[in-house]
């Protein structure tokens, strides 16, 4: 490629919009609607707050929902690579070569699994964790308030690289893991999008992942053991330990990587002494965990609604807990599952299957508490139950097909193939899809302070339920037809018939999610008539967060609840709790600041300039964001009181808003 | 409040339904192969699908039916919202899976072994025992950008996309790759196995019937996987004969040039067929030196072993591609072969 | 923790009479930190493991490495952990001027080990070992250069805590990042002692 030592390796043939329309007319929808977005900003002169109170903001409450929408924009384009995926599937037949070139359509599907990973499931399940752990745990906020602002921005600045990469440049084609450039480095700039975009916004999650392990160790309130935490605080801790003991290693592989291509070193070439199987055992030592990282919150998720909407106590606590660590133990057990085929030996094969049947106990034992909690309840049908059964049927067949695909001659025939897709497809769409949605409906009231609208909730969630097994059951019956996976086109025929159906499903999950979009449009303009003035949206809520006003004040607790069982709000009603209505001391918070936004965004320039081998923009921004942290940690004026005078006010406003809705 | 549980019944029914019928239907490769590994393998498919919807019906059923019997509005039926916690019930939920993982992890271990791709086979089908003096067919395998290369050493032939094995003979597959990771992968012969550059792997199995079978890449790698499908023609003995004298017919022989001419990139490559083959050819596609001048990776793995360039300085050579261009070259490779196959 | 004002509560009392103040979690929060690099190094060590004997003909370790030098470098090394624990201590008495003495003498014996690195790179690179040369050539230089490179970060902490020191003098905060410095430093020491044992050590004997 060439090199210009002012542009580096961008030139005018960098920017695909000028030969390829799906790009200029995707190009022109994102220019039209930033510039209707810049306008509203403009005109409701929200500029000033957005920066002030959003961008700069410090509070977990604010993060969590900046993840959450970083998440379902991200989610958007993903799914916008599956229909494209779908489409071009189900036309390319014989001579019909579809309408994506090969080269395109590579970059589609890597690009649809790394974005849905990693900048769909990823953010929207630590924007969960977010959001509630501290409300959980009767804290004011989590322990390192900065470094939370910090990890949301390394997040986005990732997400924002694989959105340039659309425009200038291209992504790179070989799948979520790059497998296929081991040996034939692929010189072009799609890799390193990708090597990027994963470094930048994996340093948020690792930091992230200690953040709110260390908040859940030491900021639990009074009373609050480890056996009386919330599920969901539990699933979170267990995740959070998955999420700092794994990514190391995906750093690790990646930065390896990147000095081949970079130094032209031999960590995974084939001559020298490279060896390209380092390479997956690496990568899937860190993945196995990852997937285990975005079900674990789901799961929490999941034992949070079912015991609030069967109005009981969740079935099992304590086994629930030692499931969910067997669970994240095991997972470091097993990564070899991804690989039986490539010829370890019966011994080693054997082993890691067995250990990944294991894994299938606990979860079972999960399943099974949830059931025995909807037993002799009293449920009540609102969407997020909807969804929690319809996950507990869905992902049920996932994990069985799971544990089918870990017996490694089993697995010799159904290795990449459609069969796989449909597996993992099953248990993250049935499991972690599920959840998400399931979360969103029931938390957002909390969060906003209005209901959702039940209507448009449960066409949503049916539409996604039905939609999921229309479009993945053919993918099931095509692997078992020896079909495998990032095929854009066929020989035979006789399969179209199944890929035709497939596309059925996709566009019945695309009204799903048009539906849930609906949804909060329809919510938003109907907000005041659905206001949550109690607080206790559902009635029946059982953990802490729903003590609080909806949305909670800024500090959360005027005064630090102390916990004497499980399940801590319920115990409070049930024993006739008042809230307090005076006695407020000054409240101890922490103070906004820009630095984190700034030293992400400088990031983002760093690796731009790597990617496009702009060497002077790389030193310049390396030494920059150096510089950034430098100034940052001078500053020693972190936090501020909010007066006992102001937290008076506040509560009394809520007295009186109690006292209006009775 | 509707808890519409009907149209989910269905889900896992289909799915079990389609089961059932898939393992007639002929269509379902996996479960219908034509040849007895692969027949074996797609039995525990079946095996293993049984086993765990022991598990699973009672789960979806019992799902279905809470969520409809404990309905908010059907308030005959018992509320005890302080149950949590029965001894005796999580020792069945914790113990059922156990038992059937157990089970299931028994299957995996025999099986495992049993359908090792490098474990010769030991009979050619349920009905058929392997015959005293049967020597199976070595084919030798490249995975090529983004062709198949198949070299027989036994009869002296090579040929592109295109493989035949006579019927009911054990056929012993050795593959390696020319760049990136592949994996070879026959549905009706046996399960897939991963074709890498500098490695050999190995893969065993026999085609029971005759006839045109798929064959196919299933492992992504670049742009032109898509076409890189090959046939596999199961045949009788004559049969068999007639396809190698129709190689050794073509007239049309493999060496170094041939074969760097095949590593170039190319899409969709038409079959071709090969008279005869350089010798020593698979070895330098394995080892990476087809190339005149380039080192041999077992020459390289046996010097590093001895130690590394200590051990060439001693030897009376200064660099590692004195090998190749010194006058006593042969010798040196000679005693080198003598380190790689003990290495062995 | 938690539990420790729980008995001054009645049994169904929700509150506290003052709000209580959680702990303060940097020093958790900065050994879960150090325990993920320790993750990095061990994927780093993994790979050294796997690629260190493939030489690809060329140079090896043992006919290149000096165990002389390996061994100044490491007093260099050990003696600036023991240095930085003198300085803790004319922190514990509350002893700037002492505190920052110490400091920068750790930071002179952390420079010094840099400089023989980079002279032991330098001179492994003249003889042919290079990054690029073969993957032990790989492994070695980034196994040990990442090391390198978080003592040349925790250099620049330094320098720079010794900056703010000067500023604001011992107070809890500074404390705090003294005692995070503190564990860095000592990481560092024993990742090299696991450096000079597999990569030198072991190489040569």
């Amino acid at each position: 490629m060439p090199h210009d030592p002012l542009l580096g390796r961008i030139t005018w043939d960098s920017i695909p919009m000028a030969h390829e329309p799906i790009v200029l007319w995707t190009f022109i929808a994102v220019v039209l609607g930033g510039l209707v977005v810049f306008a509203a900003l403009t005109k409701f002169k929200l500029w000033g707050p957005l920066w002030r109170d959003w961008i700069c903001s410090i509070d977990h409450k604010k993060i969590g929902i900046m993840y959450i929408i970083l998440g379902i924009v991200m989610l958007l384009r993903g799914f916008a690579d599956a229909v494209m995926m779908r489409l071009q599937q189900a036309m390319a037949f014989g001579d019909n070569l579809g309408y994506l070139p090969p080269h395109h359509y590579d970059q589609i599907f890597t690009a649809h699994g790394v974005i849905m990973i990693f900048f769909v499931a990823m953010p929207l399940v630590t924007g969960f964790m977010n959001y509630l752990i501290p409300l959980q745990i009767g804290a004011r906020d989590v322990s390192f308030p900065f470094l939370n602002n910090f990890s949301f921005w390394m997040t986005a600045t990732g997400a924002i690289l694989v959105m340039v990469s659309l425009f200038l440049g291209e992504f790179s084609t070989s799948g979520w893991l790059a497998l296929s450039n081991l040996g034939n480095q692929n010189p072009g700039v799609g890799l390193d999008y990708y090597i990027w975009a994963l470094q930048l916004s994996g340093v948020g999650t690792t930091l992230s992942g200690i953040n709110l392990i260390v908040t859940i160790i030491k900021m639990r309130a009074p009373g609050m053991n480890l056996m009386k935490m919330p599920v969901f605080v539990w699933t979170s801790l267990c995740t959070n330990a998955l999420i700092v003991a794994s990514f190391p290693i995906l750093t690790a592989a990646l930065v390896l990587m990147s000095m081949d291509r970079y130094f032209g070193t031999n960590f995974f070439t084939n001559e020298l002494g490279g060896n390209p199987m380092l390479y997956v055992n690496l990568i899937w030592i860190w993945g196995h965990p990852e997937v285990y990282i975005l079900i674990l919150p789901c799961f929490g998720i999941f034992s949070e609604i079912v015991a609030t909407f069967s109005k009981k106590r969740l079935f099992g606590y304590t086994s629930m807990v030692y499931a969910t660590v067997c669970i994240t133990v095991l997972s470091w057990l097993v990564w070899l599952h991804h690989f039986f085929t490539m010829g370890s030996g019966a011994a080693v094969n054997t082993f890691f299957g067995i250990t990944t049947m294991i894994i299938s106990i606990p979860t079972g034992a999960k399943i099974f508490n949830w059931l025995f909690t909807m037993y002799k309840g009293r449920i009540e049908f609102k969407p997020p139950m909807l969804w929690t059964v319809g996950f507990m049927c869905t992902f049920a067949i996932g994990g069985m097909t799971g544990v089918l695909l870990a017996v490694p001659p089993a697995d010799f025939v159904l290795h990449n193939s459609l069969f796989l897709i449909a597996h993992f497809h099953n248990v993250i769409i049935g499991g972690v899809v599920f959840g998400l949605l399931a979360g969103i409906n029931f938390w957002f009231p909390k969060a906003f302070g209005y209901k959702l609208n039940e209507f448009w909730g449960k066409v949503s969630f049916w539409c996604w339920l039905v939609g999921f097994w229309i479009a993945f059951t053919p993918l099931y019956i095509l692997g078992l037809m020896g079909v495998t996976r990032r095929l854009n086109h066929f020989e035979d025929q006789s399969l179209q018939i199944w890929f035709v159906i497939a596309a059925v499903g996709v566009a019945i999950i695309a009204c799903g999610i048009g539906a849930f979009l609906l949804q909060l449009v329809v919510s938003f303009i109907q907000r005041k008539q659905n206001r949550d003035e109690n607080g206790d949206t559902w009635g029946s809520g059982r953990t802490l967060e729903w003590a609080t006003s909806s949305p909670p004040p800024v500090y959360n607790f005027a005064k630090t609840p102390v916990v004497h069982d499980v399940d801590a709000w319920w115990d409070m009603k049930k024993h006739g709790y008042q809230r307090p209505l005076s006695g407020f001391e000054d409240l101890h918070m922490p103070k906004n600041t820009g630095a984190g936004f700034i030293i992400s965004m400088i990031g983002l320039v760093l690796g731009f300039a790597l990617i496009w081998h702009i060497w002077w923009l790389a030193i310049v921004s390396f030494a920059g964001l150096i510089l950034a942290t430098i100034i940052h940690t001078f500053n020693y004026n972190r936090d501020y009181y909010i007066p006992a005078t102001e937290v008076q006010a506040t509560e009394d406003a809520r007295t009186q808003q109690l006292a209006r809705h009775v | 409040m509707p808890t519409s549980t009907e149209n989910r019944g269905p889900a896992w029914l289909a799915a079990a339904a389609l089961l059932a019928t898939l393992t007639g239907c002929s269509k379902a490769v996996v479960l219908n192969p034509a040849g007895d590994v692969a027949a074996q393998s797609g039995d525990l498919v079946v095996t293993a699908t049984l086993l765990m919807l022991i598990i699973i019906v009672p789960v979806i059923l019992l799902t279905l039916l809470f969520a409809w019997k404990y309905r908010q509005s059907n308030t005959e039926a018992e509320y005890d919202p302080e149950w949590h916690h029965s001894t005796a019930l999580e020792l069945v939920i914790w113990s059922v899976p156990l038992i059937i993982i157990i089970a299931l992890g028994a299957l995996t271990w025999i099986s495992t072994h049993k359908l090792d791709p490098y474990r010769p086979l030991d009979r050619i089908s349920e009905t058929k025992p392997l015959p005293a003096d049967v020597k199976p067919l070595e084919v030798q395998v490249v995975a090529l950008d983004w062709k198949w290369l198949f070299m027989y050493p036994e009869q002296g032939i090579a040929s592109v996309n295109e493989v035949a094995v006579p019927v009911d003979r054990p056929v012993r597959f050795k593959l390696t790759a020319s760049s990136t990771m592949s994996a070879f992968y026959a549905p009706d012969f046996a399960g897939m196995i991963y074709a890498m550059p500098g490695m050999q792997t190995e893969l065993n199995g026999v085609i029971n019937k005759e006839g045109v079978f798929k064959g196919l890449n299933s492992h992504y790698s670049g742009a032109g996987f898509s076409g890189m499908s090959f046939k596999l023609h199961g045949l009788s003995n004559e049969g068999f004969d007639a396809w190698v004298q129709k190689a050794k017919d073509a007239n049309n022989a493999l060496n170094r040039d041939k074969y760097l001419e095949l590593v170039k990139p190319s899409e969709r490559h038409p079959v071709t067929l090969f008279s005869s083959v350089q010798e020593g050819l698979y070895d330098r596609v394995l080892n990476m030196c087809v190339e005149e001048g380039k080192m041999c990776m077992h020459h390289m793995m046996a010097i590093d072993a001895a130690g590394g360039a200590a051990y060439m300085k001693k030897a009376g050579l200064n660099l590692p591609q004195d090998v190749c261009s010194v006058e006593n070259a042969d010798q040196v490779v000679a005693l080198l072969d003598q380190r790689a196959e003990a290495q062995q | 923790m938690s539990n420790h004002t729980i008995s001054a509560v009645g049994p169904r009392e929700y509150h506290l009479a003052h709000e209580p103040h959680p702990e303060n979690g940097t020093s958790l929060g900065f050994w879960l930190y150090l325990m993920s690099d320790c993750l990095i190094f061990a994927a780093l060590f993994a790979t050294y493991g796997v690629l260190g004997r493939s030489y690809a003909g060329g140079a090896t370790g043992a006919e290149l490495f000096s165990l002389p030098l390996v061994a100044l470098n490491t007093a260099f090394l050990l003696v600036s952990s023991l240095t930085f624990g003198f300085a803790l201590i004319q922190k514990q008495k509350g002893n700037l001027a002492g505190t920052q003495l110490w400091l920068f003498i750790t930071g002179i014996l952390g420079l010094c080990f840099l400089g023989v690195e980079l002279y032991e790179f330098a001179h492994l690179m003249h003889e042919g070992l290079t990054p690029q040369s073969s993957a032990f050539g790989s492994a070695f230089f980034t196994l040990v250069g990442t090391h390198g490179l978080h003592v040349t970060f925790g250099l620049i902490w330094l320098v720079v805590l010794m900056l703010q020191l000067g500023k604001h003098g011992i107070t809890p905060e500074n404390n705090r990042r003294l005692m995070c410095l503190s564990m860095f430093w000592h990481f560092l020491d024993v990742v090299w002692i696991g450096v000079f044992t597999f990569v030198y050590l072991m190489g040569v004997l």
